[in-house]
């Protein structure tokens, strides 16, 4: 267990740009397969394999391609790619510089929320810095290989987290999610192949190409390899960032944090399930529990229906309103909510939001609409009992 | 506007497309900046980005419309956003909302009568471990208490006192 607030993470004890060196004095498809071999899969919540994903924009055909940085950071709940940027930026430029390297793009594109506009002025700076030290730029170290990084930022809009509506955004149109397929990797930025990966699977992929696929699955599971940082908030003693392995159990990593009293847990961020305490026991692993790092901790006081209520006025705002079941299922699960705050929900209309939940799962055009109505089905499923047949509270 | 304030304008958007290269995707940077610059994008504004990238100025108004923090309506030189989502709700972020009202003297989503705030709520802003958190404009306040809101309004007007005077100053010079 390593955190942010108490000193270096793993990433600290890997030298700057070893992973770099090691990448371009290798051929590609080597480069792709020990990346493959490490089991690295996306750190932004969807667990992608990354390796399988930079061999496919590799194999796209064409001479444009583009590497893009998602940190657009907007699940409630996480901020690690924050603390990755602030402290490591060095090794999440490294990364998309290897990344434009084994799939033959020049260009790399930083989308940086526009919540985090202070960490500008930083980054921009340690962007100069390595264009002066020949690791950007042309013939980066004397390699022949070109690649260049900008930033660009976002302005305030969740959905464009999610890659298709990123790269919308990043085109000049609003953020909304295109069908897939086709997947970026073949039909991305201005149509061309385009691999976006997550702040900190590009960190970690540097790390790999550094230190080797082997030490990398030395941590974790067999289907969840590696080193994973957690964003932890709500009701512990010592909230921050964490990095622990993957695999790890909810009780431990409540234990470490301080939050041995917890009734539940929210794993995933507003778009991830509510842990009630009987399933501590669980691991946060892509075959169990996945995530993409946030951990909301709440305390045995706390009113789970207020919680599900923050949560689906989230989703209810920062739907694109682009499809129906999104758009309009969000405002009627909130609108339930308030019927059983109010005490005034009947059983037979519980069932029927359950049911519309489970339809926007399916019915949702993106993994926002997707997702949107997890933390509410799990908590109704979890808390019946504090649910149901309630007295109206005075607010 | 005045004429040569419109002629002015356009001009500047004019080198602002160039430098982005007079596409779609220069848009986005391009609102952005006239954002930053003037608190709002006006519908003059709009026009001339529109002409300038050759698209609709309905396009460009559907893009301004979808993103929180772009908008045609004026805001005020320091825009206040408070953090609503779960965590700083977690940390007490009510208190400091109805703090800020009464501050401010406004509901949330208005601009106080001489231009100087606009009052907003944000979504997670990825400072959930050390919540209630906000935005003023660009900067961060992290672990806000209601007694330092009041802190934080008296900064920005002692920063805009000071801009004022050097501004004045440099007109002078
Ligand atoms: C609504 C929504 C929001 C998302 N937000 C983010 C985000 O802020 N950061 C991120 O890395 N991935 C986010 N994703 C996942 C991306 O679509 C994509 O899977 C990810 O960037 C791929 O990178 P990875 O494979 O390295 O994780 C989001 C997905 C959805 C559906
Ligand atoms: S699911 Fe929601 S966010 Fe995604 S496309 Fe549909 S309306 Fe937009
Ligand atoms: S919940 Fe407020 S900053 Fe994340």
């Amino acid at each position: 267990m390593k955190a942010a607030h108490e000193g270096p993470l793993t990433f600290a004890e890997v030298q700057p740009n070893d992973g770099l060196k090691a990448a371009l004095a290798r051929k590609r498809p080597d480069v792709i397969a020990e990346i493959t071999r490490s089991g690295l899969r996306g750190r932004g919540g969807a667990g992608f394999p990354t390796g399988v994903k930079w061999n496919l924009a590799g194999a796209a055909s064409g001479e444009e391609k583009y590497i893009v940085c998602n940190a657009d950071e907007g699940e409630p709940g996480t901020f690690k790619d924050r603390v990755i940027l602030s402290q490591y930026p060095d090794l999440v430029f490294e990364g998309m510089t290897i990344a434009g390297y084994v799939v033959g793009a020049k260009r790399g594109i930083v989308y940086l929320r526009a919540e985090y506009t202070y960490l500008l002025p930083q980054l921009e700076s340690v962007l100069a810095q390595r264009r002066e030290h020949g690791l950007l730029g042309h013939n980066i170290l004397d390699k022949g290989f070109d690649f260049d990084i900008e930033i660009r930022l976002g302005a305030g809009a969740y959905v464009c987290g999610e890659e298709t509506a990123l790269i919308e955004s990043l085109e000049g149109h609003r953020g909304e999610p295109r069908n897939r397929p086709p997947f970026p990797v073949d039909t991305g930025f201005v149509r061309r192949p385009t691999v976006v990966n997550n702040v900190e699977t590009l960190a970690w992929a540097a790390c790999i190409l550094a230190r080797g696929a082997e030490w990398f699955r030395g941590f974790g599971t067999e289907k969840s390899t590696g080193l994973k940082l957690f964003s932890v908030s709500g009701d512990c003693e010592r909230p921050g960032v964490y990095e622990f392995p993957m695999g790890i159990s909810i009780g431990e990593l409540l234990e470490e944090v301080g939050a041995r009293d917890a009734k539940a847990v929210q794993i995933g961020g507003a778009s991830g399930h509510c842990v009630p305490r009987c399933e501590f026991h669980r691991t946060i692993a892509f075959e169990d529990v996945a995530t993409g790092g946030s951990v909301i901790v709440f305390g045995p006081q706390r009113d789970m229906l207020k919680i599900a209520r923050n949560f689906l006025e989230f989703f209810t705002e920062e739907s694109c309103g682009q499809c129906t079941p999104c758009r309009d299922g969000n405002p009627k699960l909130l609108e339930g909510v308030r019927l059983l705050e109010e005490g005034r929900c009947s059983m037979r209309y519980l069932r029927d939001l359950i049911a519309l939940g489970e339809t926007m799962r399916v019915a949702s055009k993106c993994g926002l609409g997707q997702s949107s109505p997890n933390a509410f089905l799990s908590i109704v499923k979890h808390f019946p009992q504090e649910i149901m047949g309630r007295t109206p509270q005075a607010v | 506007m005045l004429v040569t304030e419109r002629e002015r304008l356009s001009e500047e958007l004019r080198e602002l497309a160039e430098a982005y290269g007079r596409q779609r995707t220069a848009l986005l940077p391009m609102l952005q900046h006239v954002q930053r610059k003037y608190n709002h994008v006006s519908a003059y504004t709009m026009q001339v980005i529109a002409d300038l990238l050759d698209i609709h100025p309905v396009e460009v108004h559907s893009v301004v419309s979808f993103y929180a923090f772009l908008g045609d309506k004026p805001r005020g030189r320091f825009i206040v956003r408070l953090c609503r989502t779960i965590s700083c709700d977690l940390a007490g972020k009510d208190r400091i909302a109805r703090q800020l009202e009464n501050d401010l003297g406004i509901p949330f989503g208005q601009t106080t009568g001489d231009g100087m705030f606009t009052l907003e709520w944000a979504n997670c802003l990825g400072m959930c471990d050390r919540g209630p958190a906000l935005l003023v404009n660009d900067r961060v306040y992290t672990g806000v208490t209601a007694e330092k809101v009041h802190e934080i309004i008296e900064e920005c007007r002692a920063e805009f006192g000071l801009h004022a005077l050097r501004k004045k100053e440099e007109q002078r010079a």
